[in-house]
């Protein structure tokens, strides 16, 4: 008829996409997680960068390796180990070795991940494997805390930091008494309200002045850093507002009924990682349900385990085994929360 | 009301994809050149083929009856030009690419003029011989289903219909033409609904219009008086608001049940366009001949609404229009539910609402690269119909359609494509639906 010719493509519909692609998202959440990671070597210094670098690029590497072993084309570019690496690093002790901490991230990348298949079919966030791994292999070190803030914190690394790789952590007893004025009792706030009933300070949870891991210590941070997720739409709210719901529900009648030995609500939810589990581990997309009504569920049960473990189990923090208890039902709650079709009657 | 003060009329979930009516929703209906050959296929419609009047050499005017209705869920066809039929023959159509088509050599010389007329008086017609004039005058879905219009006039008697709803959403991105046809036809939509009222036996009508077209909506409340059982409503600028359910929700507050039709909560719902046409053409007992296409995209170098007959083909369509160097794309319909096509010959049929033509796209979506589900819900938080999408593309991958219709209500997915429109891992769920609906279909079929 014509030579009017055109290259037709011939795709299914839609045939418009809305922009956002999993590695933005992954982006995002890394952005989100940059002033905490700054936080976290601002407050106790050049060991904590190690820690995050080490975490960071073991997690790649073991990325990478296992792309290659498996024949996938590599996926470090989907951004998504770059978070991993980072959320482990915040989740161990400042001064945790280095050695350990690449352990970690090879278990967390490794076992938590690639052997499921990668991105999408981990069945539980790697970071808290890696954790939960070393939680166990390593129990000394990773209940060793030294104070924010320290004088010398630019310019030396704490010395555990560099312990070889293979021998028991060198302790820093002797080195933190050297550049602290008070004494430090080597307790996070969550350690001295269970075993001593000392509550701490509002504004100190709020803005980090107290020990921890890495990345947990500063309410504020963390959670503006979950703002802005929320804002562009690439973290669900219902998960932290669930989990911190979750906590506050357990907590609140023990704490009426006994003010002086159980944690008030509040700090119930600022001590310990509760905020950086709540805003950034547990809402992890691929290890959370997917239907609106089973996030709730999930983010209560989180919320609750939390608590039920901090009061009453052996150990001072519930919040890994919480989330990764979380992540394992979280199929099954999705299975059983499935969405009611639009125009359907409630079943009798 | 307070709902009408605080929240505008709406459905839950659905997307907003960027419009791009401003392309477009400025400029007036324009008239198509005849093509020299138009074709059109005895099956433009959803249900049997019409049979066809004529036979090869025989000549045709403008109007005259060319194919005739086989049974009452079918309709029969006009000629959309003088000229002579060449031939009934296999041809390539949107639907397929063997499609028995009538061919028909448009006299260049002719002027066109539409001599066929049968007059009526509407207002004395009963509601059977209104629905009989609606079937006569060939009329389907404009607004892209193609569904023979009396039979939707004609619903279950035990159905209750009391309200009409004249869908004015238009709520695919680039389509102008109902958009226009509101503004410019006003009294024919009017009367077109006054006439399936008068159909249906129907008290109520209420024309929903989404609130991006705030200017139709003012332009037909100006020609409804004060007290007329005719409302004009607007509801919120949101894909899919055009899908029938979706509307009545809106508009109504009824909930159609899964795998029912509207008739089921007493609702008619018809397409703007196709009431202004019925409101133009009974009084003269013309058939569809021709429709408002929307010509729009950024490969195409002269958008607009325009007339055109039936059976012209798009390449026809898109010489006219005119074509960038980039074009990639050809989509007949709008860019969430139309189909892309290869072959250019394909004409124009009555359903056809717009034609969009897209240049180069993202370079990942053009490789079809996807990568796993990671569970987000954005599909679920978009489904209007409240399906799980990412539950359901993982069934797909497995190939569990059985599983897919009895647990996962795939059969309640109207295929709007808003699931992948939101997708960040680029997974195709509306095509993975398809074919699971396609598969199961020919299981059934088979037993």
């Amino acid at each position: 008829m014509s030579d009017l010719n055109i290259a037709t493509d011939l795709r299914s519909s839609p045939h418009l996409k809305q922009a956002v692609t999993v590695p933005q998202i992954m982006r995002n959440v890394v952005y989100a997680l940059i002033p905490v990671c700054a936080f976290a070597v601002y407050a106790f210094g050049i060991s904590v960068l190690l820690l995050l670098i080490t975490t960071t690029l073991t997690c790649m590497l073991t990325e990478s390796l296992f792309c290659r072993l498996s024949g996938k084309a590599n996926s470090i570019n989907d951004w998504s180990i770059v978070i991993t690496g980072l959320l482990l690093a915040l989740t161990l002790p400042p001064g945790f070795p280095l050695w350990m901490a690449a352990v970690a991230a090879f278990v967390a990348v490794g076992l938590g991940k690639a052997l499921f298949g990668g991105l999408g079919y981990n069945v539980m966030n790697p970071a808290l494997v890696g954790r939960a791994f070393v939680q166990a292999a390593f129990p000394a070190a990773i209940t060793t805390w030294s104070p924010p803030f320290l004088s010398g914190r630019f310019s030396e690394v704490i010395p555990s930091t560099l312990t070889l790789p293979f021998t028991k952590p060198v302790p820093i007893g002797q080195w933190i008494e050297q550049h602290t004025v008070d004494a430090f009792s080597g307790a996070t706030p969550l350690a001295l309200q269970k075993f001593e009933q000392i509550t701490s300070s509002l504004p100190d949870l709020l803005t980090g002045a107290v020990a921890g891991s890495a990345g947990e210590t500063s309410a504020i941070i963390i959670l503006l850093g979950g703002i802005y997720l929320v804002a562009r739409k690439m973290m669900d709210w219902r998960i932290p507002v669930g989990i911190f719901l979750g906590a506050v529900i357990v907590s609140l009648p023990f704490w009426l009924l006994d003010a002086g030995r159980y944690p008030d609500p509040l700090f119930v939810l600022l001590s310990g990682g509760l905020m950086l589990g709540a805003v950034f581990m547990a809402s992890d997309m691929v290890a959370s349900p997917v239907t609106p009504l089973g996030v709730w569920i999930y983010a209560l049960f989180i919320g609750m385990l939390t608590v039920v473990i901090r009061l009453f189990g052996g150990l001072t923090e519930g919040v890994m085994y919480a989330i990764l208890l979380g992540n394992a039902i979280s199929p099954l709650i999705s299975l059983v929360t499935q969405p009611r079709v639009f125009g359907s009657r409630r079943k009798s | 009301m307070l709902s009408t003060l605080f929240a505008r009329r709406s459905f839950k979930h659905g997307v907003h994809p960027l419009e791009f009516k401003e392309l477009t929703n400025k400029l007036p209906i324009r008239r198509l050149p005849f093509a020299p050959t138009l074709v059109m296929p005895l099956s433009q419609h959803a249900g049997k083929p019409s049979i066809p009047l004529v036979k090869p050499g025989q000549e045709v005017v403008r109007g005259e009856p060319i194919a005739g209705a086989d049974g009452f869920v079918s309709v029969p066809q006009h000629a959309p030009a003088t000229g002579r039929i060449e031939s009934i023959r296999l041809m390539p159509t949107a639907r397929g690419p063997k499609t028995a088509c009538m061919i028909l050599h448009v006299y260049q010389g002719s002027t066109q003029q539409e001599l066929y007329e049968y007059a009526h008086d509407v207002d004395a017609m009963s509601a059977d011989e209104i629905i009989q004039a609606v079937q006569d005058a060939g009329m389907v879905g404009l607004g892209g289903a193609a569904f023979p219009t009396h039979v939707k006039m004609k619903p279950p008697p035990e159905h209750h219909v009391d309200t009409l709803v004249a869908n004015g959403c238009e709520c695919e991105p680039y389509l102008t033409c109902d958009h226009r046809i509101m503004l410019e036809q006003p009294e024919n939509l009017i009367s077109g609904i006054r006439m399936v009222q008068r159909a249906l036996g129907v008290e109520r009508a209420v024309i929903g219009i989404e609130d991006n077209k705030m200017d139709a909506v003012d332009v037909i409340a100006g020609h409804l008086d004060d007290n007329a059982a005719i409302k004009v409503e607007a509801v919120e600028t949101k894909y899919p608001q055009g899908a029938e359910k979706m509307l009545i929700h809106s508009l109504l507050g009824r909930k159609v049940p899964p795998g029912q039709f509207p008739s089921a909560v007493g609702v008619s719902v018809f397409n703007v366009g196709t009431l202004a046409q019925i409101g133009e053409l009974l009084p003269h007992g013309r058939g569809v001949i021709e429709r408002v296409v929307t010509v729009s995209g950024p490969g195409v170098e002269r958008p607009g609404n325009y007339l055109v007959p039936v059976g012209t083909p798009v390449r026809f369509l898109l010489e006219y229009a005119g074509v960038t160097a980039d074009a990639h794309e050809v989509i007949l319909g709008g860019p969430m539910m139309g189909m892309s096509v290869s072959a250019l010959d394909v004409p124009v049929t009555k359903a056809m609402s717009g034609m969009v033509v897209l240049e180069q796209h993202d370079p990942d979506i053009e490789r079809g690269l996807t990568r796993p589900c990671i569970r987000c819900g954005y599909c679920v938080e978009a489904c209007p119909m409240q399906l799980n999408p990412s539950m359901l593309g993982m069934l797909a991958t497995s190939s569990d359609y059985e599983t897919m219709a009895s647990e996962y209500h795939l059969n309640d997915c109207f295929e709007c494509g808003s699931c992948s429109y939101v997708c960040p891992s680029n997974i195709p769920l509306v095509q993975y639906f398809r074919i699971a609906k396609s598969v199961n279909r020919e299981r059934e079929q088979r037993q």
